[in-house]
C-alpha cells in the first residue's frame, strides 16, 4: 500500500468516524466546545499513533492468544501517560474532559487498528496509519464542536463571535442529541459526495 | 372552465423538455390541488377515488378550524379586548403571521426536495404548517417559528425520506425542538400572554402551588391561557367529532389516550400523589389537542389494531405521569407522543409476531 493512500485514505473515504462509525460515544460526549474536543483530537491520534507504532515492532514476538492482553497493556500506558500530561500542563482541559481521557482505552478505533492494521504491517506504515486514524477523528470532532459551539453558546475557543450581534443561544445544541444530529448531517454530506459508500 | 385550459396550456412548459421541466414537481402539485388527477394506476389492482393525500389532509385542516378559531378569539379574551370581535380580529392578527412563516418555510423546503428528488409533492404540510402555529405559545418570536418549522421539515421528515416516511410526528418534532432551543422563549410565567399582562398557565399553576385559579367550565370551552390550539377542550372535540365521522382519525387511538389519561390520574389521586381530580387533566395543557391531532397521526402511530390500543394508552398514561411527577416538565403531551412514536413500529412488530404465533398453533392443533 502506498504511503500517501495510507495516510489520506483514513482522512476522508474510510473515515473512522463517519464511516466505519467508531468512537461516536465520545464524539458526542466532548463536542461542547471548541478546545476539549481538539485536546481529545489530538490525545487520540497521540494514543493510536503510538499503540500502533509499538505494537508493530512487537507483532513478531507476541503469542496470537495472549495478543489483545498485550495490547491492553501497551494501550492503557499510553493513556495514562496523556491523563498525566493534561493534569499537569493542561488542568482546565482535563477536568473538563473528566473521564473521557481515561476511556480513549476502550475507544474502538484504537484497538481497531492495533487488530486490523498494526500487527499486520511494518512500524512506519503502522504509526502513519495511527496518525491519520486519530487525525480523521479529530477533524470530526472539531467539525461537530464547531457547530456546537458556534450555534450553542456563540462563541469559538471561548472567544465572542456572534453572541454580539444579538445572537440568541441555541440550548438544544448543547445537548448530547444535537451532536448525533450534527454527526448524521456530516455523514449525509459525505455520503451524497462519495456516492460508492452509498447503501443500496 | 377557463381554468383547465389554461393549466393544460401551459402544461408542456413543464414537463420533459419543456422550458420550466425542472419546475415539474411545483407544477404538478399545484394542477392536482386544483383538479382531481387524471392519471390511472397502470399496475396491481389499486382502488383510486377522489380521496388521495391532498383531500385526507383538508379533512384534518377543517377539523382544526374550530379549536383554530376559538384559540384566536382567546387570545383577545386574555388581552382583555373588548367585545367578541374585536377580540378575535386581535387574536387572528397576532396568529396570522405565524401561520404565514411556517407554511412559507415548510413549503419552500418541502418543494425544494421533491424538485431535486423528482419526486410529486406530497402534501402532507399542508397539517403540519397549521399545527405547529397552534402549539406554540402566541409570544413566540417568529424567527423560533421559522427554525422550528425548518428542522422539524429537514430532521423530522426529508431526511427519512418525505411525507409518510417520518418516524416522528412533525408538529411535535418543531415544538420539542423550540422547547429545548429556546427554553425561556417558549414557557415559563411571561410568554403566555399577548399583552404586556404575565401569569402562569393552568398546569403551571398546578406544577407549583397544586390548584388553578380557572374553573373546569372556563378549561372547557377555552377561556384559560396557553397555546392557541389547546386551550378549548369544546372545539377540540368539535374537530374530533368530524375526524372519526369521515373516518380519517383511529377512533381506538383517541379513546385508548383518554382512557390512558383517565386511568392514570384515578391511580395518581388514589395513592394521594395529587389532590388534583383526575378529569380536569383532560381539560387543561395539551391532553386533548395531543389525542384528537397529534397521536392520531397516522404515519407516526401505531398501525395494527391491538398495538393501536396499546400505543393510545401508553401515551394518555406517560402524560400524566410525566405531569405528575416530574416537576421539570409541567406538560407531558409533547413528550409522551414524541416518546411512543418511537416505540409504535416497535409494539406494531410483537403485535404481528404474536399473531403469526397463534395462527401456527392454531395450524398444529389441526394436524
Amino acid at each position: 500500500m502506498k504511503l500517501s493512500k495510507n495516510f489520506s485514505n483514513p482522512l476522508a473515504a474510510n473515515n473512522p468516524v463517519i464511516v466505519q462509525i467508531l468512537g461516536i460515544c465520545s464524539a458526542l460526549a466532548v463536542t461542547v466546545k471548541l478546545e476539549p474536543a481538539f485536546v481529545m483530537g489530538l490525545s487520540v491520534t497521540f494514543v493510536t499513533a503510538f499503540s500502533n507504532l509499538v505494537m508493530s515492532l512487537m507483532r513478531n514476538g507476541v503469542p496470537s492468544r495472549i495478543r489483545i492482553i498485550v495490547q491492553l497493556v501497551v494501550i492503557a500506558t499510553l493513556v495514562i501517560v496523556v491523563d498525566q500530561f493534561l493534569r499537569a500542563y493542561m488542568y482546565d482541559v482535563s477536568k473538563q474532559l473528566s473521564v473521557y481521557v481515561g476511556l480513549i482505552i476502550t475507544n474502538c478505533i484504537v484497538m481497531g487498528r492495533v487488530e486490523a492494521f498494526a500487527l499486520g504491517n511494518k512500524p512506519w506504515d503502522a504509526f502513519v496509519d495511527g496518525v491519520a486514524n486519530g487525525l480523521g477523528y479529530a477533524f470530526i470532532l472539531v467539525l461537530v464542536a464547531f457547530f456546537r459551539e458556534l450555534f450553542g453558546s456563540g462563541t469559538l475557543f471561548g472567544f465572542d463571535v456572534i453572541a454580539r450581534f444579538g445572537y440568541v443561544n441555541n440550548s438544544l445544541m448543547l445537548f448530547p442529541p444535537m451532536a448525533l444530529i450534527i454527526v448524521g448531517i456530516i455523514i449525509w454530506v459525505h455520503r451524497s459526495i462519495n456516492k460508492d459508500l452509498q447503501e443500496k | 372552465m377557463g381554468l383547465r385550459n389554461l393549466v393544460d396550456k401551459i402544461k408542456p412548459t413543464f414537463s420533459e423538455g419543456g422550458k420550466l421541466s425542472f419546475l415539474h414537481s411545483t407544477f404538478e402539485g399545484f394542477e392536482t390541488f386544483l383538479f382531481v388527477p387524471n392519471t390511472t394506476t397502470s399496475k396491481g389492482a389499486h382502488i383510486r377515488d377522489c380521496n388521495d393525500i391532498k383531500r385526507v389532509m383538508i379533512v384534518v385542516v377543517v377539523a382544526l378550524l374550530p379549536a383554530l378559531l376559538m384559540g384566536m378569539y382567546n387570545i383577545g379574551y386574555q388581552a382583555d379586548v373588548e367585545g367578541i370581535l374585536p377580540a378575535f380580529w386581535f387574536g387572528f392578527l397576532k396568529m396570522l403571521p405565524m401561520i404565514i412563516v411556517s407554511y412559507v418555510v415548510g413549503l419552500a423546503i418541502e418543494f425544494t426536495f421533491a424538485q431535486k428528488r423528482k419526486h410529486e409533492i406530497n402534501e402532507g404540510f399542508l397539517v403540519s404548517g397549521l399545527l405547529i402555529p397552534m402549539v406554540m405559545p402566541i409570544t413566540v418570536p417568529l424567527w423560533i417559528v421559522a427554525l422550528s418549522t425548518a428542522f422539524a421539515v429537514i430532521i423530522g421528515k426529508e431526511v427519512f425520506g418525505g411525507t409518510g416516511m417520518n418516524v416522528f410526528n412533525p408538529a411535535l418534532l418543531a415544538r420539542a425542538f423550540a422547547f429545548f432551543a429556546y427554553t425561556p422563549q417558549i414557557s415559563g410565567e411571561a410568554v403566555w400572554y399577548a399583552d404586556s399582562t404575565t401569569g402562569a398557565t393552568a398546569l403551571e399553576q398546578l406544577g407549583t402551588t397544586g390548584t388553578m385559579q380557572w374553573s373546569a367550565l372556563d378549561a372547557f370551552i377555552g377561556l384559560i391561557p396557553g397555546s392557541v390550539g389547546e386551550t378549548s377542550t369544546a372545539a377540540i372535540l368539535i374537530g374530533a367529532a368530524i375526524l372519526l365521522f369521515t373516518g380519517v382519525a383511529s377512533w381506538r387511538i383517541m379513546l385508548s389516550v383518554f382512557v390512558g389519561g383517565i386511568a392514570f390520574g384515578y391511580l395518581f389521586n388514589a395513592v394521594g400523589m395529587t389532590e388534583f381530580p383526575a378529569y380536569y387533566h383532560l381539560l387543561v395543557g395539551g391532553f386533548a389537542f395531543g389525542a384528537v391531532f397529534m397521536a392520531t397521526d397516522p404515519v407516526t402511530s401505531a398501525q395494527t389494531n391491538a398495538g393501536k390500543w396499546i400505543y393510545g394508552f401508553m401515551v394518555g398514561a406517560l402524560a400524566i405521569l410525566i405531569r405528575v411527577v416530574n416537576p421539570a416538565y409541567p406538560e407531558g403531551m409533547m413528550l409522551s407522543i414524541l416518546f411512543m412514536n418511537a416505540l409504535a413500529p416497535t409494539i406494531d412488530y410483537f403485535v404481528v409476531e404474536r399473531n403469526i404465533a397463534r395462527r401456527k398453533k392454531l395450524i398444529k392443533n389441526v394436524k
